[in-house]
């Protein structure tokens, strides 16, 4: 059955490009039943072989199609991995990329036909750099999905071009990727010249015997790559700014594709890390960092998608402080759930914008939970699974990268949930606000308000099952023996970095159960007072002041930038323009020009017309000639 | 007769063709001039050969070694007397033309 692995790839391809060359000629319906047939083929296919992969005793396989670069010594194939980990990230991007086209081809239908074309065409190409980035089974193939994904993020977030804010937008998570990706192609380099290769296998195998440093710096820069792609800090400032873009994009960068591409890089990377320990510290210190700072930024957000996307970046941070204490299998698991209840999140906060005609600013809802009830239904149990509530999915992955971190440092446990606390506090203010209280709109707009169509609403029903029993897949050991699947299921891969963690220090039950729903009974405060709270909200025209207005500006992080690194280099910019360029530069190649003019104009005297000046010169320059000569020989 | 005289006798035939053909503005003039320089070069081929022959007799009688450049003054001469017709015949036209021998006037592929 991996035999047909290049099937999954294969579909959206196609699909982006029949979309994308026949955009004019193409019909709507047509081109959203290209567009979704192609990733809903690829999810099929991932199925059949998931089923064979999942099979114990399944050996990872290297299905190798091409030669791709063969210089001597060098030889980089075109090949795909196809494991436990690469199968079940095929799962999530098809199964919740095809629940997102379902949805797009509703969300985006006020959109003119070549648009619409355009858009699908994007959305596949997008799948598709994610599945090569997922699938390759080197390091090489896995960057061209890495920079696949880049260039679809910024057109997809760049689609309404006409906006200059949302080029701008655009530009920026290009720039930032560009930055992270710098870092990854560093450590490839760095790989290929240390091992010779850049496969999987043949690195992994001889990661044992490098030193440790050599390690640290590969591991690093491809962090670096991680940072970027998955916006950590510092380099997370795009994923906020791509809320530009349609939402249902967002919920394809959040959920299925682009950002897990680092979760999913250094899991695959796992032994690599597990052998340099100041890494494993670095990547834990800078996630956890991330999940509490964007989760404070997330608190005192009012654009219903930047709270969402806020919460992303601090999800995100989660992933890489199970990636840095050694839980990889708790990274994955997170990635996971948090596909689907991110996805589920963003869908309804589609459906509340396109009910709202286009308002994203919460400040304006309020009550549209008898308007929108399947939304809000939905969106409810989102907000529940990514609080961490039992028995939602987003308890049992939380709660793992939580357990772990407690193993590793308790000092990582306690940061981590109280960002955990403020994750359902700003969650539970967003549900509020949007759809508990009274309707603070227009009455325009009250009377527009409408439950999104079928084609909106049923990938909000399958994704909130899922984002439901989701978790049911990675239950904890105290709480149901052998029943976590997902930690057999993906034991082949993460085998060599368990084997050499240490084991000694487990838990105790009573620990455990305390760490466990301690903080779930918190969180349950946090909620019951977030929903009190905001749920009487009024629209006040107060300035925030103090922290407030310090998080309502995002820590000012962006001016800072701004300051520190934008001015800086505009005004280096300015001054190579005007002092080097137009002195240096420019005065050299004008100076070539100006001096062959200033020469030929002296030289023009020569060419007198005068005859005897002629002869005169020839005599003189015989004489001359017969003197050198002459006394050359004697000296 | 030491080779010496000869030389000088050329040398100075020569330069007074050359200082002549410089500063002088008569076609004619210069025309001279110029054949006053192919003659100082007979000269000294001549001087030259004869050195050389009377040495080659020295060691055979019957010997003709060194006269070629005998030979090459009459080949000199008959190449200078085309030229002249051919020079004579540009200045007539010149002369025609312009009513004037001063080559100063003849510059006008200058312009």
């Amino acid at each position: 059955m991996s035999k047909l692995i290049y099937l999954v790839p294969l579909f959206p391809l196609i699909g982006f490009l029949i979309n994308g060359l026949g955009r004019k000629a193409l019909s709507k319906s047509l081109v959203s039943i290209i567009g979704s047939g192609a990733i809903l083929a690829s999810f099929v296919v991932s199925v059949l072989i998931f089923l064979d992969v999942k099979q114990p005793g399944y050996a990872a396989q290297v299905v190798h199609l091409f030669d791709f670069i063969k210089v001597s010594k060098i030889n980089i194939p075109f090949a795909f991995q196809v494991d436990q980990l690469s199968t079940l990230f095929l799962l999530i991007i098809t199964g919740v990329g095809f629940l997102i086209h379902l949805y797009s081809s509703a969300y985006m239908h006020e959109e003119k036909g070549e648009h619409y074309a355009r858009y699908f065409a994007y959305l596949n190409l997008f799948v598709f750099s994610m599945l090569l980035l997922v699938l390759g089974s080197n390091y090489v193939i896995m960057f061209i999905g890495w920079e696949g994904v880049g260039l679809c993020s910024y057109l997809l977030i760049g689609y309404w071009f006409k906006n200059n804010d949302y080029n701008n937008a655009a530009k920026k998570a290009f720039v930032m990727n560009r930055i992270g990706d710098l870092g990854f192609l560093l450590a490839v380099f760095w790989m290929l010249s240390q091992y010779g290769s850049v496969d999987f296998g043949n690195v992994f195998s001889k990661a044992e015997g490098t030193s440790v440093s050599v390690l640290t710096g590969i591991t690093l820069l491809l962090f670096v790559g991680a940072m970027g792609k998955s916006a950590q800090i510092p380099l997370y400032t795009w994923l906020p700014d791509a809320m530009a873009g349609p939402t249902p994009v967002s919920a394809l960068i959040h959920a299925a594709t682009m950002v897990t591409a680092g979760i999913y890089m250094v899991a695959r990377s796992n032994i690599l890390y597990t052998l340099s320990p100041l890494t494993q510290t670095v990547v834990a210190v800078i996630g956890l960092s991330t999940a509490i700072f964007a989760a404070t930024i997330a608190l005192k957000q009012n654009d219903i998608k930047k709270v969402l996307a806020y919460s992303t970046v601090s999800q995100l941070g989660y992933m890489f402080l199970a990636l840095g204490v050694g839980a990889y299998t708790g990274a994955v698991f997170h990635v996971m759930t948090h596909a689907f209840f991110k996805a589920l999140l963003f869908l309804g906060a589609g459906s509340v914008i396109h009910a709202m005609h286009h308002e994203q600013d919460i400040r304006n809802m309020g009550g549209l939970k008898k308007y929108l009830p399947i939304t809000h239904i939905t969106f409810l149990l989102g907000c529940l699974a990514i609080a961490g509530i039992p028995p939602f999915s987003g308890f049992f992955s939380k709660d793992e990268i939580l357990t772990a971190a407690f193993l590793n440092n308790p000092l990582y446990y306690v940061v981590g949930a109280i960002g955990a606390l403020m994750t359902a506090f700003y969650m539970f203010r967003l549900y509020a606000m949007t759809f508990r209280g009274k309707f603070r709109g227009t009455h325009e707009q009250e009377h527009h308000l409408h439950e999104s169509p079928s084609a909106m609403t049923i990938p909000l029903i399958v994704l909130a099952v899922l984002a439901v029993a989701g978790g049911w897949i990675g239950i904890p050991e105290v709480l149901m023996k052998d029943s976590h699947w997902l930690e057999h299921y993906l034991a082949p891969v993460f085998e060599n970095s368990t084997f050499r963690m240490k084991q000694e220090n487990h838990l105790s039950h009573s620990t455990e159960y305390l760490l466990m729903f301690g903080v779930a009974a918190i969180i349950l405060l946090v909620i019951f007072f977030a929903w009190n709270k905001y749920s009487k909200y009024t629209k006040t025209t107060a300035e925030n002041t103090g922290l407030a207005r310090v998080l309502e500006n995002k820590w000012f992080v962006d001016e800072i930038y701004d300051a520190v690194i934008s001015k800086p280099l505009l005004a280096i910019s300015k001054l190579f323009n005007n002092i080097v360029e137009k002195v240096f530069i420019d005065g050299i190649v004008n100076g070539v020009g100006r001096l062959i003019q200033y020469s030929s104009r002296q030289m023009r005297w020569l060419q007198s017309g005068q005859v005897g000046s002629y002869i005169l010169i020839m005599v003189t320059a015989t004489i001359v000639f017969f003197l050198i000569q002459f006394f050359w020989k004697s000296n | 007769m030491p080779i010496n005289y000869y030389l000088f006798l050329s040398i100075a035939l020569f330069s007074i063709g050359i200082v002549g053909v410089l500063t002088r503005r008569n076609a004619i003039i210069i025309f001279m001039c110029v054949e006053l320089m192919l003659n100082a070069v007979n000269v000294l081929l001549i001087a030259f050969s004869k050195m050389h022959h009377l040495k080659a007799l020295t060691a055979n009688a019957a010997t003709t070694v060194g006269t070629e450049a005998q030979l090459f003054v009459f080949f000199i001469m008959v190449v200078a007397a085309a030229e002249v017709t051919v020079g004579l015949a540009i200045i007539v036209m010149m002369y025609r033309n312009i009513h004037s021998v001063d080559i100063n006037f003849l510059n006008r592929l200058k312009h």
